[in-house]
């Protein structure tokens, strides 16, 4: 899992029908000081995120799939399983 | 899924066993700000509906495979979708 | 996927016997302008690659999904033979021409 920022939302009509009533948003990966990196990921949502939440994001197939309850053929890597509150770091990294 | 624009068609016929009726496009992969970004692969089209210089995104890894009907086959890159509209108010704008 | 072509075969007699019977191809990144990029991987092949060939082939967990290669260690696969590459309505590559750019 990784840190990211919301920072937009996709519309598709023609997709895979797996994304049928689900909403995929535009993350932005963010390093250990919160400063958004050139990564990014068109995730799915599982927790009612909106853009400029700080969200925590799953990126693996298996999982993924355990955690949207999907079957085990859908086609699905990253999911946004949690907006963060706060981030405590020991200051040792 | 990364964002990706449908620049080319790629054909053959003696492919392994499943990809049979699959379809194979070229295209370039974009960044979140959807301007290129690296170099051009291949990708399979799971919509069954991407045409060229479409905006669409693409699942890949072992994901790819499991967006099309027979799942076993060697895919690590697929269309399972086409954007309409993307809504990024936190970006820096297009230029 | 990627575009490759192959340019070389590589013998192991002393081998992980998970990989007897595989024909190992070594490729190189084909470029759209019909140029080899840098690098070189070596890939599994599925479906009878010869020398020259302008290839198609995909990597990690994916390269196992062929008869070939199912729980055998592939981390990448040849599973396409290229006929033509379209770009833009220019053909990029057409099997028989020599992989050279019309």
């Amino acid at each position: 899992m990784y840190l990211a920022r919301v920072v937009g939302n996709v519309v598709a009509t023609i997709k895979h029908p797996f994304f049928e009533g689900r909403k995929l948003m535009l993350v932005q990966r963010l390093d250990l000081d919160h400063q958004p990196t050139p990564t990014y990921d068109i995730a799915v949502d599982d927790v009612q995120a909106g853009v400029g939440d700080f969200v925590l994001v799953f990126d693996e197939g298996t999982g993924a799939r355990q955690i949207l309850r999907a079957g085990n053929t859908a086609p699905v890597r990253a999911v946004i399983v949690g907006i963060v509150d706060d981030v405590e770091q020991y200051g040792i990294g | 899924m990364k964002f990706a624009w449908v620049i080319g068609t790629l054909v053959s016929t003696r492919k392994a066993e499943g990809l049979e009726g699959v379809k194979f496009l070229i295209v370039q992969p974009l960044d979140e700000r959807r301007l290129p970004s690296g170099e051009p692969y291949v990708a399979v089209d799971a919509t069954r509906q991407a045409g060229l210089g479409e905006l669409v995104f693409v699942v890949a890894s072992r994901e790819a495979a499991l967006a099309l009907d027979e799942s076993f086959v060697p895919v690590d890159a697929a269309i399972v979708g086409i954007v309409d509209d993307v809504h990024a108010p936190l970006l820096p704008e297009e230029e | 996927m990627q575009l490759a072509q192959v340019v070389g075969t590589v013998v192991a007699t002393q081998k992980s016997q998970r990989l007897d019977g595989l024909k190992m191809l070594i490729l190189r990144p084909f470029g759209l302008d019909g140029k080899l990029g840098s690098g070189y991987l070596v890939a599994l092949d599925s479906v009878g690659a010869g020398p020259g060939e302008v290839v198609l082939y995909c990597t990690g967990s994916s390269a196992r999904q062929t008869e070939a290669t199912k729980d055998r260690p592939a981390d990448a696969v040849i599973m396409a033979i290229v006929d033509t590459v379209e770009v833009g309505g220019d053909v990029k590559y057409q099997k028989g021409n020599k992989g050279a750019s019309t």
